[in-house]
């Protein structure tokens, strides 16, 4: 892309490394749920800061930031896995690795569970269903990023959760002895507990 | 996707209706935490670092 340097304008420049920096923590929170590898999200989330810092001169500053450092960080994340003939078999090293990285005895099992549920997901329902479920963006705001019409990313996210509901109550995998059962059942009353909290 | 169903269905429906829609609030609970939780980590300097190099660098070249 090519950025004009004659309009260099420093005090916009500033403006806009404020707005990036404080997205940077969304970045690597989207880029781990792609991924689901802390260390390869790191990279993904840094490619796709330097990216939006690049291309700063063809963004509109006072529009959606979010979404448009969202939406570098998506293409950035399939362009590099079509470069990957082997990206099923990573996919599947990539989950296990996540389950090594949360195998902290302190951390929620209901969490684990979850993340698991996840990584099993069709990765354009995952990302449809993140986009809208936890990073708070509307639909209208998911389709831009994912470059799909509304009714797609509706349909994604409904499939989503059902198929997310099915995995973690039917037991489409099983782990330490623990019934996917139980892990519905620790994720409710995680939820309640969450919500009483509150 | 429109689904046909009958009246019986659709009463049977219901009743798992309140269930189903619990436990979608609880996976959405789940969800944002998890989220969440990667976006409350305190960030690498990694990233500021690599940040104000490029900012740096625009300037000399």
């Amino acid at each position: 892309m090519a950025t004009d340097h004659s309009a260099a304008d420093p005090a916009r420049d500033n403006i806009f490394k404020k707005e990036l920096v404080a997205l940077i923590p969304h970045l690597r929170a989207f880029a781990r749920t792609l991924t689901g590898d802390p260390t390869a999200a790191d990279d993904l989330a840094q490619d796709a800061m330097m990216k939006a810092w690049d291309a700063r001169a063809s963004f509109q500053l006072g529009t959606n930031m979010k979404a448009w450092t969202f939406m570098i960080l998506r293409n950035q994340f399939y362009s590099e896995k079509r470069r990957s003939w082997r990206q099923s078999q990573l996919d599947q090293e990539a989950a296990e690795r996540t389950l090594v990285a949360v195998d902290d005895p302190e951390a929620p099992v209901a969490l684990d569970e979850l993340r698991q549920g996840l990584a099993m997901l069709p990765p354009e329902q995952r990302e449809a269903l993140i986009l809208v479920g936890a990073g708070g963006f509307a639909y209208e705001e998911a389709a831009d990023i994912c470059g799909c019409a509304v009714g797609t990313v509706k349909s994604r996210v409904s499939r989503a959760r059902k198929a997310l509901q099915s995995i973690l109550e039917d037991g489409s995998y099983d782990r330490d002895g623990l019934s996917a059962g139980d892990a519905m059942r620790s994720i409710l009353a995680d939820a309640e507990r969450l919500s009483t909290v509150r | 996707m429109i689904e046909h169903r009958t009246m019986d269905q659709r009463r049977k429906g219901s009743a798992a209706l309140d269930e189903a829609r619990l436990r979608q609030q609880a996976i959405g609970v789940k969800l944002r935490q998890m989220f969440d939780e990667v976006v409350s980590e305190p960030v690498p300097d990694e990233f500021l670092e690599i940040l104000r190099r490029a900012d740096l660098a625009k300037g000399e070249s």
